[in-house]
């Protein structure tokens, strides 16, 4: 019955997409009618064909890994492609010459930026808290995952969302938020995928099998509940027509930058932290084969974090119109915020305990706890960044980005390698990863990688900070600001090659996995012959 | 406007100290007598059920009880 009301919405949709891209007021826009169109009219004839099909009967007794192998896979592709994008701009601004003429508006660095900041977070990130979300729910729920194909509507769904924010940028469609670049309705399209990712999630919870829901549950769920509320605030837009993508803020002045920096730093707690965090609630366990080290203190952890976290924004805020006391409040709750993070740290290492002779003989481990240090290393910087007398430092130059980057790259990364690499043969059947000696080079590209990129960018953005407040004897200002530009070459090249190796890892990552998949040496299969439990 | 400056004041007060004593209260439950063993066989559940869902409730729910003993 479902088969015969899906014809007429995806026919409608194609027709009102075309209908949009002839109407459409600017490229972006029209572009993504059509891109739309087509998605709409593929899936119409895909649908038509199956229509009247007899169902084929769900295999209740196993788990839906289908969802879970797409978005392990779109997590490498993106990967690869976010980090391509993010070496491109640090050489970018290393030799600004790389803004080829004939290429703009299209690939200039003001462009490519947030289609970088997107890929790694939303695009590489977001697909490994897919893959995380629909493997660790069914396992510690112990059952199906809920809702039938809904899940693959979410993978898809997110899919096309992340094609239409990068076309996006590229074509000059942004609403300016950082992080929240997608215009209105691509961040419509969001609400309804993510609303969908909740039902499948929450039924998954409320149908499971496991009397009590397992800590990475709680993460990943407040995760989800958490980006759910900061996309429909920040997002508060009018169009300016629904044949345009341009749209107007609710919100302005200091209040707009006040929920634009709620929506940031949580995006940061909620989205590379907490939904991070469930995933090393799992994954360290279960690399390592011991149960986490305190499940009390796992508890303490989560509440602590979700209490604390929300308040920290205000201390992107400093010197600016926003009222002392908020950025005060904002600057002490990041300083608090240090306890439950190292507190989280400490239980993840501490895991370890008594099996830390495993970090000799496996190098998906050492990426997990090395993952963790660098969560510890910038949840330790992040605070003490968040101190207004250090943001007047610190502020607006280079070491935000180094900060930035040694957790995204050495946490979130180096984290979701570790659990791609445990899923992989998990998920493919095969007895191990096609090269452990592979995964060890990519260890220590990506690891040298980073600390060459923190450091450098340390380097450079203190630098820059002494020089911006250099005065004279005077009271002038010594330098101009293309006297810092001018200093900072020699670490900009430093960084494009801290870039370069971090790439080179993933590509190796890239190619071991698939080697594994293609290559690797099947399990033999056990299932029909073992009786149920 | 009424209603943000009761919200205001809402968030400001009561609201400040119900979220407080909340977060103390769940840290007091965490450690509530007889939490040591659900909390260790709830640290298990990632090494059960990793390649098939439990057949039906009863199974793990008896195991939990025999834990929680």
């Amino acid at each position: 019955m479902l088969d015969y009301v899906k014809l007429p919405i995806l026919g409608l949709i194609a027709v009102g997409a075309a209908i949009a891209a002839n109407y459409g007021l600017d490229l972006a826009y029209k572009i993504h009618a059509i891109i739309i169109m087509l998605v709409a009219g593929g899936l119409f004839l895909w649908q038509l064909r199956r229509t009247g099909e007899p169902a084929v009967p769900v295999p209740a007794g196993e788990y839906m890994d289908g969802p879970v192998k797409a978005a392990a896979i779109a997590t490498v592709f993106w990967g690869v492609t976010g980090f391509l994008v993010g070496v491109w701009i640090a050489f970018q601004l290393a030799f600004p010459a790389l803004n080829f003429e004939w290429a703009q508006p299209y690939l200039n660095f003001g462009r490519l930026r947030p289609l970088h900041t997107s890929a790694v977070i939303f695009a590489f990130g977001g697909n490994a808290l897919i893959a995380a979300t629909f493997y660790i729910g069914q396992r510690t729920c112990a059952v199906r995952m809920w809702g039938g194909n809904l899940s693959w509507f979410v993978f898809w769904g997110y899919q096309l969302f992340i094609v239409l924010a990068a076309t996006g940028y590229l074509l000059g469609a942004t609403q300016s938020l950082e992080y929240a670049e997608p215009e209105w309705y691509v961040d419509l399209w969001l609400t309804i995928v993510w609303v969908a990712f909740l039902a499948v999630y929450l039924g998954t919870i409320l149908t499971r099998k496991e009397p009590h829901i397992y800590v990475a549950n709680w993460f990943l769920l407040s995760f989800i509940v958490t980006v759910a509320m900061l996309h429909l605030v920040n997002n508060m837009a009018v169009p300016v027509s629904i044949w345009g993508s341009r749209s107007v803020q609710v919100m302005s002045g200091v209040q707009s930058a006040m929920t634009q920096w709620w929506y940031g730093h949580n995006a940061v707690g909620f989205f590379l932290t907490a939904g991070f965090l469930g995933m090393m609630y799992y994954f360290v366990p279960k690399q390592a084969e011991r149960p986490v080290y305190s499940y009390k203190l796992s508890i303490i952890h989560f509440w602590a974090l979700i209490f604390l976290y929300i308040w920290a924004g205000p201390h992107h805020l400093h010197y600016t119109a926003l009222p002392d006391w908020a950025s005060t409040l904002g600057m002490v709750f990041s300083v608090v915020l240090w306890m439950p993070s190292w507190g989280g740290m400490i239980n993840g290492l501490m895991t370890l305990q008594g099996a830390w002779d495993k970090l000799r003989t496996d190098p998906i481990l050492r990426m997990m706890v090395t993952s963790l240090a660098f969560y510890g290393m910038s949840t330790f910087e992040g605070p003490m960044m968040s101190i207004r007398a250090v943001n007047s430092l610190s502020h607006y130059t280079d070491w935000t980005i180094g900060h930035v980057h040694s957790g995204a790259l050495g946490w979130n990364g180096l984290v979701t390698f570790g659990m791609l690499y445990y899923l992989f043969p998990k998920l493919w059947n095969r007895k191990a990863l096609y090269s452990i000696r592979a995964v060890s080079w990519h260890f220590w590209l990506a690891t040298i990688g980073i600390v060459l990129y923190a450091s450098s960018m340390w380097v450079t953005g203190i630098m820059e900070g002494l020089m911006w407040r250099e005065v004279d004897a005077q009271g002038f200002l010594v330098n101009s600001f293309a006297d810092t530009v001018d200093a900072k070459l020699p670490m900009y090249v430093v960084r494009g090659l801290g870039g370069v190796m971090f790439l080179s890892g993933a590509l190796i990552m890239a190619w071991n996995l698939w080697m594994t998949v293609r290559k690797g040496e099947a399990i033999a299969d056990t299932h029909s012959a073992v009786p149920a439990e | 406007m009424q209603d943000y400056t009761f919200l205001r004041e809402l968030s400001g007060s009561i609201g400040t100290v119900f979220l407080v004593l909340s977060f103390f209260g769940f840290v007091l439950f965490a450690f509530r007598p007889g939490s040591r063993r659900i909390h260790e066989d709830s640290a298990e559940i990632p090494f059960r059920h990793d390649d098939k869902p439990a057949p039906d409730l009863s199974v793990s729910a008896a195991r939990t009880e025999e834990a929680s003993q």
